[in-house]
């Protein structure tokens, strides 16, 4: 009955979809960490407008942004015109593709818990260390890195957790090729128009599994980010 | 030893900081004033925290501020040493670790040893490996101070240091600021609105109002004027700094050096030749014009009267004695200076009821 953990069309997908899951987290925590420190420094017009932005696929239908995706990343679109430019091939239906629409989808859930972890710091321990003679980078690789580290860790688990569960993207943009493009979730989709109901309940009860851990894993950090008095 | 050369303005929403003045490079400088008259703000500038100041900054030979030329020093640039009104310690390091934050970005060879003498300065040795939040609000002080001092400042600047510490506690700080004075050749600026911090621990007094200075000057001199425009209230009072002559243990009291005369305070373990920094608040004297025979007050003085402020307040004036060569003032009401038809030039007796410790 577990034969078909086993079949390559399963594992391609588990494998792609931690993958897929592995490389948006590492980006994101990489190019978050910029926008999230400028976001967190005050308040200004041009700020709130970047941060609404950054927040759009939490209230987009991912459908929407997979569409739109689809289409930029077609040979009409914008993207699409630039990579056949280079002498690339599309972005539709590879993992590049899907890699950059997971970045986009997932962007808040990095973004969010970093700023707040920099809000949270404040600036009197930046200005501690200016008086001792730490530069502002660093500040920040010394002091702010160290006093945020929960922040990160709570991005990393929501990024993770978030680009394993995404399915409208992927959908739209992946197309659902097996070993190509096809991951965990849009692989239980197809089960299911096969009715192949058996499959399905076993791999969703795996994302349910994995759901679980890792809201429990969050509970930890939050427990764990309690402020402390600097 | 460096002077400290400040011109300074800055707009802040309450007030507008404008200073121009100097600063002897060595000793305790207090900065008082009322809430939102500058002193921290004043002390933020220094250190380089306020981008938008204005005006010059010099220590020494080393210009850390000159709009005119547009240099601007980063605060992490400039070798001052900030301690915060709250201690500041980074809750993710030890004390050790705390300690060699600044130690290891000073790049001054003589930084280690600066870190040793922080350390025995402030009595650290036994805490170092402690977390942070382990320690009492007089410790984490005092590491914040010897974490700024182990970067070899040219300017200490201690905002509050102890608003947050019980008085218990304050008394434990006290003896380790006050050694930094006979220990550091460096000018401190201690900003309080405590009386008793000032008199204690200050040998210059800069008095803000509103972002201006409103006098400045020696803090024995400026405290036993009549001239200086700023109101002490009750806390009115002379220092002055005498020599333990003698002890009695029958009546545990010590007499103290004070002109011909010598005064008798309580004695707490005093030993002989010790000197001692005592305070006497005007409100503690009074006055006589005969010398009084069967009076329980100890300390009777002869003095002379230069000068009086009848608009001290509406009940009270003020009374300027010379007691020998030093100065004593005396807080009486105005009807029995009247009553007693006192004026400049009179000679009477001032008798002290208590005498305060200031060290």
């Amino acid at each position: 009955m577990f034969e078909f953990f086993l079949e390559d069309s399963t594992l391609s997908a588990i494998g792609l979809s931690l993958q897929l899951a592995s490389a948006t987290t590492l980006v994101l925590l990489v190019f978050a960490t910029p926008l999230a420190w400028w976001l967190s420094k005050g308040a200004s017009w041009l700020r709130s407008c970047v941060s609404s932005v950054v927040a759009m696929p939490m209230v987009l239908p991912p459908s929407v942004l997979g569409f739109y995706l689809l289409v930029s990343f077609g040979p009409q679109g914008p993207i699409g015109h630039l990579t056949q430019l280079m002498g690339l091939q599309g972005l539709n239906f590879t993992f590049s593709g899907l890699l950059i629409g997971s970045l986009i989808y997932s962007l808040p859930f990095a973004v969010q818990p970093l700023q707040n972890a920099f809000e949270a710091i404040g600036t009197r321990p930046l200005e501690v260390a200016a008086t001792l003679r730490a530069s502002p980078l660093d500040t920040f690789l010394h002091v702010v890195l160290p006093l945020s580290k929960p922040g990160y860790l709570t991005a990393g688990v929501l990024v993770f957790a978030h680009t394993v569960g995404e399915f409208g993207v992927v959908l739209m943009l992946g197309g659902n090729i097996p070993g190509k493009t096809q991951v965990l979730s849009t692989k239980i989709y197809g089960h299911v128009e096969a009715m192949e109901y058996a499959q399905a309940h076993w791999l969703a009860a795996m994302m349910l599994v994995f759901s679980f851990f890792c809201l429990l894993a969050l509970a930890g950090l939050r427990k764990q980010a309690r402020p402390t008095r600097v | 030893m460096s002077d400290l050369n400040i011109q300074l303005r800055l707009q802040k929403a309450s007030f507008e900081l404008n200073i121009d003045r100097v600063l002897p490079g060595s000793g305790i400088h207090g900065i008082f004033g009322a809430s939102g008259s500058g002193k921290t703000t004043l002390l933020r500038c220094l250190a380089g925290l306020e981008s938008q100041a204005v005006g010059r900054i010099e220590i020494g030979e080393e210009r850390w501020l000159d709009s005119q030329r547009q240099l601007f020093v980063p605060a992490w640039k400039r070798e001052v040493g900030y301690v915060f009104q709250e201690a500041s310690l980074f809750p993710h390091l030890n004390v050790l670790g705390n300690l060699k934050f600044g130690l290891s970005r000073a790049k001054t060879p003589a930084a280690q040893v600066a870190l040793n003498e922080a350390i025995d300065l402030l009595g650290l040795d036994r805490l170092l490996e402690r977390h942070t939040s382990e320690l009492s609000g007089g410790e984490r002080q005092r590491v914040a101070i010897a974490r700024a001092l182990a970067t070899r400042p040219k300017l200490l600047l201690l905002d509050e240091p102890l608003s947050a510490v019980d008085q218990s506690r304050k008394n434990d700080i006290y003896p380790w600021i006050e050694k930094l004075t006979s220990e550091l050749k460096i000018p401190i600026l201690l900003v309080t609105h405590a009386i008793e911090e000032i008199a204690r621990l200050t040998q210059h007094l800069v008095i803000l109002e509103r972002g201006q200075v409103l006098c400045a000057g020696s803090t024995l001199d400026l405290m036993s004027s009549l001239d200086t425009p700023f109101d002490f209230g009750d806390q009115t009072s002379v220092l002055f700094t005498g020599q333990v002559q003698e002890i009695s243990n029958e009546w545990n009291l010590a007499k103290i050096a004070f002109e011909q005369h010598g005064l008798w305070i309580e004695n707490q373990n005093f030993s002989l030749h010790q000197m001692i920094k005592v305070r006497l608040l005007a409100k503690d004297v009074s006055l006589s014009l005969s010398k009084p025979q069967d009076t329980s007050i100890q300390n009777l003085l002869a003095c002379k009267i230069t000068g009086l402020d009848q608009a001290h307040s509406a009940s009270q004036c003020l009374v300027q004695l010379q007691c020998g060569s030093s100065r004593l003032l005396a807080k009486i009401t105005k009807k029995a200076s009247i009553h007693l038809q006192l004026g400049v030039g009179m000679q009477l007796w001032a008798q002290v009821k208590s005498v305060a410790i200031a060290q």
